[in-house]
């Protein structure tokens, strides 16, 4: 193979253009360079130096820290499209998509449909950008990690002439390293925390190497994200589904196979009060009129007792009650129950009285439980009425016919037959709200509305997220590494003998400010030259 | 309590306005030219006054949290005056790092024009919606303001940057971007100055229109209407009639307002050039004659090292702990989740940009302007603009 | 040396490939019916028809099940009613049980169907959504045809036409 052996001996890999031991330049281009390219210690990145099959070139194109920089840029944009209008599980689910986004948008919003925009972050296409960006950020950390990792351990303390003099940081002194004066200086850098070798009388004092590692431990953080991500996928790791409960109702928890039921006691809905509520909101409640404040679900857990078939009424078992509020689930078992919408008011039951119509006369009361009403009422002394149809969400069909849109009663109608002593045959009514009609002619009775009893409905999010985990250690490392590397930085010093000369040089991944202050300090009243930045010469003004 | 807040609001922002007086003082003052390295007697007072400003300011903050009972970051006029505020704190960090009065000059008029931005939206202090009602509240938004204030610092290193390097000896594409940047936030002090104004003199013109479902409805505009809303009434008397009417998809009222502050930014500048007699930029010039550009470049790029970390913690991480509980999911692509996605996307590219030569400098410094763009949008467009989950923190 | 490193590169672009090949695969497929399976035991119930008679699905071994989920504001389930019931008369004999499962609704609104459409096979109230919930029913109506065995053979999710119930219940004659 062709490795690369120094003049000092040491043997480096192929394409490596400083030495990993003692920093001569090993490339012929590199030796022209005032400052040497210090950017990974110059080692060999391991996807320069092949490109043979096509695996070494997918594997060279993913490596890129330029086609990572455009995979971020064409991501960025990508995602900028998709908040142009609200995507699709934003709309109100009144109509197709397709039709709403032309109507509130016009063509830009049918062209935005088309386009597959509405739905934009759970496109292929999208997911195949992070799912690239994902891939680069493996490859590329790889490809760099392992060369950096060998340079930073092979390095000599005593560096050759010309890569001294082609750092950044570097001055020459003539004078004497005294045993004093070296002294002093290890001093001040062990304060400063540096960590010192020595070989030959030349000194190297390094710290901070772990913040090198900083970008290669955030990479893994985000990987283990997007690991998490992909987790979502999988069968039985996501529950996301919805729970409608009418107060006084018990349902069974959807995702939880049955195990656990839930039932609402009562729904309340809270808005800020003038009144009572601080003073200092009075100003912007008067602006707004109304702002909620309380969104709320008193519910009782229960836990089903042995097994059941489903359709078999369970045995039902309390946990506990909870209140349930918008940032305050009810946690149980790995699930959580969020609330997340509410309808007031909905009809429950609706009572009604049989009246003669000449007479004004009232006979009993019918209070018709709307989620299930009974086929027959008797009032007594041969007063009937019988339900003949109803229909919960009442309107006419394409037909002409009176149809239900659902089973929910928003709406509800009736086709009473009232059977009195005077009328033993019946009389037909159609009754819904605020309209009655007779079909077959005029009536001697009618049913009157007597008032409706109402409930809230409260409406709550079941979810389970087995990847959570994955995501926030993903988030943790990711947050460990961005700060070791951007907190701190890896400072090296580099002191040698050079005849009767003293060569220092110095060097840092970031921060050079900060090193020239440190270094100066060190320096001070030593005799010895601190090192000089060779660029900021030239373009002082 | 909210009044006697409101006061030291007003003292600090005399006092960022005195700061960038006195720091300004500070370049111009020659006698201390030669000794680089120890900030003259102006710098110094000036950085005295600008945390003066800045208490005041925390002690704002910190009695409207006493009298509202929750971290006063719950609306845009209280995030904005947030936001100001962590820049000018930002900024004093940065100051003891580099000790550079050049800083403070651009540094705290960007700040002090925030605050003025913020202190146009409504005042009151606004009881918590239920999904606001939690400690993550002032976690979560804090961290992200701060963050966002130290990413906004490099912004000011590079117009620094930028005033220095581009050649304003000719015209090119450099000197009209810079200038177009200058202008944007001279359009800022136009919105200020007319919504004052009329604030002032009680302005007020209300519309009956017809908005985009084909419903009646009312409009009440504070500026002059230039552009009144689809089909518009004009309901009071002796008020300026819109010229143009805009079609019912449109915002009018906030149409309008981008109108002004671009027409109020336009008289501004012209006003400005015609005193300055060359571009705004080259008259900035000779202020930055004695900065180092590399230590301008690397104040830059410390700053995006810094904030990167804080902006993560603050507009990603605590928001996605924040959305599981409040919102049942992590992620949910809500529009301003997406910007603060694509904030973090840019200033990522920015830190691996800075890996590869050439993109030091000049360059690095368009990005550090770009990426404050990109921050000021989510901050302003997404809020107003663009609806969602988030939009309460708009009114 | 080389070829190590050859092998390393192709074994870790497989892996990641393999997993973007899935996750695109999974998330084209996330919205699908996943509660059950074809070729699966159906989840067994217990249901109580019109008349107070219980209904064990598992007890129906040795004979096809036709389950149909319907409701009676379904449009849809309306006009396949009729063609069930004239299939349910032919192959009754044969050893193909009907169990049609309405959606939540109340007796009465029930009842008054059945006996305006002249429903023979029995008809199921799943009053708290139970059944339902254990069979992923989103929209209706929506068929399951389960063989002797008690296995999942086919579902079918929208209107069936005359011609298509024949078929299925031919599938699922034992």
């Amino acid at each position: 193979m062709n490795e690369i052996k120094c003049e000092c001996g040491h043997v480096n890999p192929h394409g490596t253009i400083l030495c990993e031991s003692c920093g001569r330049v090993l490339e012929e281009k590199e030796k022209e360079k005032q400052l040497v390219d210090m950017r990974y210690e110059g080692s060999a990145r391991r996807s320069q130096t092949y490109n043979k099959t096509i695996i070494d070139k997918i594997w060279n194109f993913f490596s890129s820290v330029k086609v990572g920089v455009w995979l971020i840029i064409i991501l960025l944009v990508a995602s900028s499209l998709g908040t142009i209008f609200p995507q699709e599980m934003y709309i109100p689910p009144l109509m197709p998509a397709g039709e709403y986004y032309q109507e509130q948008y016009g063509w830009l919003g049918k062209l935005y449909y088309d386009l597959g925009f509405h739905n934009l972050y759970s496109s292929w296409w999208y997911l195949l950008l992070i799912a690239a960006l994902g891939i680069s950020l493996i490859i590329a950390s790889l490809d760099r990690v392992v060369p950096l990792y060998r340079s930073l351990t092979n390095q000599r303390v005593s560096r050759h002439e010309s890569f001294l003099k082609r750092q950044r940081m570097f001055s020459v002194s003539n004078a004497d390293l005294s045993g004093e004066t070296v002294d002093k200086i290890k001093n001040l850098l062990t304060q400063k925390r540096y960590k010192i070798r020595e070989e030959n009388g030349n000194i190297l004092a390094e710290k901070n190497r772990f913040s090198r590692w900083g970008p290669y431990v955030n990479h893994l953080g985000l990987v283990i994200f997007l690991l998490g991500g992909m987790l979502r996928f999988v069968p039985g790791m996501y529950v996301d589904e919805i729970l409608w409960l009418r107060e006084g109702e018990t349902k069974a928890i959807p995702g939880t196979e049955g195990q656990y039921y839930l039932k609402n006691n009562a729904f309340i809905f809270e808005v800020y009060d003038k009144e009572k509520d601080d003073e200092v909101f009075q100003n912007a409640i008067d602006k707004v009129g109304t702002v909620v404040k309380n969104y709320q679900t008193d519910a009782t857990l229960y836990k089903k007792q042995g097994d059941t078939v489903p359709g078999e009424k369970p045995e039902l078992e309390k946990v506990r009650d909870q209140s349930i509020q918008v940032n305050k689930p009810l946690k149980i078992d790995g699930f959580a129950l969020y609330q997340v919408d509410y309808k007031l008011d909905e009809m429950n039951k609706m009572a009604f009285k049989l009246e003669n119509k000449k007479t004004g006369d009232q006979f009993g009361d019918v209070a018709v439980d709307l989620y299930d009403p009974e086929m027959n009422y008797d009032l007594g002394n041969g007063y009937k009425v019988e339900v003949m149809s109803y229909f919960p969400d009442f309107e006419f069909n394409e037909d002409g016919e009176p149809a239900t849109k659902s089973r929910i009663p928003n709406n509800p109608a009736f086709i009473f037959k009232m059977f009195t002593p005077d009328k033993p045959e019946g009389e037909i009514s159609f009754v819904a709200i605020r309209q009655t009609i007779e079909p077959m002619g005029d009536n001697d009775y009618k049913m009157i509305f007597n008032g409706v009893e109402t409930k809230n409905v409260t409406a709550l999010t079941v979810r389970k997220d087995l990847t959570l985990w994955l995501i926030g250690l993903g988030g943790l490392i990711f947050m460990i590494g961005v700060v070791q590397g951007a907190y701190w930085n890896h400072r090296r010093l580099w002191i040698r003998r050079v005849d009767s000369q003293i060569w220092t040089a110095a060097h840092t991944n970031k921060n050079w400010h900060g090193l020239k202050r440190e270094l100066d300090t060190i320096f001070a009243d030593s005799g010895i030259k601190a090192p000089e930045d060779q660029l900021s010469d030239d373009k002082k003004e | 309590m909210v009044e006697l807040s409101s006061n030291f609001l007003f003292t600090a922002f005399i006092l960022y306005l005195v700061g960038i007086l006195f720091f300004g003082g500070a370049i111009k003052d020659k006698r201390h030219a030669d000794k680089k390295d120890s900030p003259n007697k102006w710098a110094k007072i000036g950085i005295v006054v600008t945390i003066a400003g800045f208490l005041s300011q925390l002690t704002f903050f910190v009695l409207r949290w006493i009298a509202s009972g929750h971290a006063p970051v719950s609306n845009l006029f209280e995030f904005t005056t947030f936001f100001g505020m962590a820049l000018v704190g930002a900024f004093i960090a940065l100051y003891f790092m580099y000790k550079t009065p050049l800083l403070g000059l651009f540094t705290l008029p960007v700040a002090a024009l925030i605050i003025a931005y913020g202190s146009m939206f409504p005042r009151d202090v606004t009881p918590l919606i239920p999904a606001l009602q939690s400690y993550w509240l002032h976690i979560h938004v804090t961290t992200t303001a701060i963050g966002q204030a130290i990413l906004a610092v490099s912004f000011a290193a590079g117009l620094i940057y930028l005033v220095k390097s581009v050649d304003q000896t000719k015209k090119s594409k450099s000197t009209l971007w810079l200038e177009v940047v200058l202008f944007g936030l001279i359009s800022t002090l136009g919105f200020v100055f007319v919504s004052s104004f009329f604030a002032a003199t009680d302005y007020q013109a209300n519309f009956n229109y017809v908005n985009k479902e084909g419903q009646p409805a009312t409009e009440k505009y504070t500026i002059p209407a230039v552009v009144g809303p689809h089909q518009f009434e004009l309901t009071d008397k002796d008020r300026f009639e819109p010229l143009i009417e805009t079609p019912a998809i449109i915002s009018a009222k906030k149409l309008n307002t981008v109108i002004w502050s671009l027409a109020s930014g336009i008289v501004l500048y012209v006003l400005l050039r015609a005193i300055l007699r060359k571009r705004i930029a080259a008259a900035l010039k000779p202020w930055t004659k004695n900065i180092n550009l590399d230590l301008v470049d690397e104040i830059g790029y410390r700053s995006v090292l810094i904030g990167f970390p804080v902006f993560t913690l603050g507009g990603l991480i605590f928001a996605m702990i924040w959305a599981q509980i409040a919102w049942t999911r992590f992620w949910g692509w809500d529009p301003k989740e997406v910007w603060a996605l694509i904030t973090w996307l840019f200033y990522a590219a920015f830190l691996h940009l800075r890996l590869s030569k050439g993109w030091h400098g000049e360059k690095s410094a368009w990005l550090a302007v770009i990426g404050f763009i990109i921050i000021m949008f989510n901050l302003v467009a997404v809020n107003l603009v663009i609806a969602g989950l988030h939009s309460y923190a708009g009114s | 040396m080389k070829k190590k490193r050859l092998v390393t590169r192709t074994i870790i672009l497989a892996v990641l490939a393999l997993a973007v090949g899935y996750t695109l695969y999974a998330n084209m497929n996330k919205d699908k019916n996943q509660k059950i399976e074809v070729g699966k035991p159906a989840p067994d119930f217990v249901l109580v028809d019109m008349e107070g008679n219980k209904h064990r699905l598992s007890e129906y071994k040795g004979q096809g099940v036709f389950v149909n989920f319907w409701a009676t504001w379904c449009k849809p389930c309306e006009r396949e009613m009729p063609y069930i019931e004239n299939q349910y008369q032919q192959f009754k004999d044969q050893g193909v049980q009907v169990l049609a499962i309405d959606s939540s609704e109340s007796e009465l609104v029930v009842n008054k169907f059945v006996e305006r459409k002249g429903l023979n096979f029995p008809v199921l109230i799943d009053k708290d959504g139970q059944v339902q919930a254990a069979y992923g029913i989103n929209p209706l109506p929506i068929t399951f045809l389960i063989d002797k065995e008690g296995n999942v053979v086919k579902s079918h999710t929208g209107e069936l036409t005359e011609e298509t119930v024949r078929e299925f219940m031919e599938q699922i004659k034992p």
